[in-house]
């Protein structure tokens, strides 16, 4: 047993400071997929970092009333967006058409 | 309102909430994605990787100077050494605060952060505010999440990159010296290793 196992019950845990890693579910999945797509070898953290720089910027650049609200996780779907796209693992029409499927089912029914 | 709308309630395609699911649903069925990989990385990064890995780091830097001094030459090799998940993909060089010198971490483009030591930044540490704000007004900004540096004290100011990851060791509280390494890494918060807190003073 090293000191980080013996440390991991007592040292500050990463929610201590009540801040949760992610918010919301969808966030976590994305953030698991990315991770799990760059594990296997499909793409570097370097690649997906550049188009994330480029969606970051994107938001950034666009006028202040016309722009959603900040939302890191959206900003980083859009990037795995582009990067499943610009390494021709997904095609964006096909997630488009699964897309508006989901959105149209009944509810009590979307998961 | 019929019974009919009511089972449909307005979800937007374009939603990320619903472009992750479809997204990882079509992945999965290609065989690219693994639900249980996922899962298991989740599980990872929500629950074992986290700021006690750098606290335990830093308490031991200010227990050993020679261990201080390998931390601060070689970060890389050290944590390597130490058997620190996840450091194999980052290159983390460490920056001590001193009497008379405050470093302070921020990655302006992005998110770059030390995964391996910290877990997942916070949100703060993401926003577009603190990402522009450290680099234009670092003193103010610090002052407003409560540390306020000494006018002399030199501010520096490092911007992380996918190349270079940093963390900041601050400096020991004054009276610690006979605390072991486990109330010792008690004292170093996830903040003060970003550079926006000192350590705690019991």
């Amino acid at each position: 047993m090293n000191e980080v196992e013996i440390l991991n019950d007592s040292a500050a845990p990463p929610r201590l400071n009540g801040e949760l890693v992610f918010e919301a579910p969808w966030q976590s999945r994305a953030f698991g997929v990315t991770a799990d797509l760059v594990e296997s070898g499909r793409f570097s953290w370097e690649d997906f970092r550049t188009r994330l720089i480029t969606t970051i910027g994107a938001w950034e650049s666009t006028d202040v009333h016309e722009r959603p609200p900040w939302d890191y996780y959206t900003c980083w779907v859009q990037a795995l967006e582009q990067m499943l796209s610009d390494s021709t693992l997904l095609d964006s029409s096909e997630l488009d058409g699964r897309a508006f499927t989901y959105a149209q089912r009944p509810h009590g029914h979307d998961h | 309102m019929s019974s009919e709308t009511d089972h449909h309630h307005q979800v937007d395609p374009r939603s990320p909430e619903v472009r992750t699911e479809a997204l990882e649903d079509l992945l999965v069925e290609k065989g690219l994605v693994d639900r249980s990989r996922v899962d298991a990385l989740i599980d990872r990064f929500e629950n074992d990787l986290g700021p006690m890995i750098g606290a335990r780091l830093v308490a031991k830097a200010w227990t050993n100077p020679d261990f201080r001094e390998r931390l601060l030459a070689d970060a890389d090799a050290v944590l390597i050494s130490e058997g620190v998940q996840g450091a194999e993909i980052e290159h983390i060089e460490v920056k001590a605060n001193e009497r008379g010198v405050h470093n302070v971490v921020v990655c302006t483009l992005c998110s770059c952060y030390p995964w391996a030591l910290l877990g997942l930044p916070p949100n703060w540490y993401k926003s577009p505010e603190y990402r522009a704000r450290i680099v234009r007004e670092p003193r103010k900004v610090l002052e407003e999440m409560g540390l306020t540096l000494e006018t002399e004290t030199e501010l520096r100011v490092w911007d992380s990159s996918s190349e270079t990851r940093f963390l900041v060791l601050p400096e020991q509280p004054e009276g610690t010296d006979d605390l072991d390494l486990e109330d010792l890494a008690r004292l170093v918060t996830r903040d003060s290793m970003i550079g926006v807190a000192k350590a705690i003073t019991p």
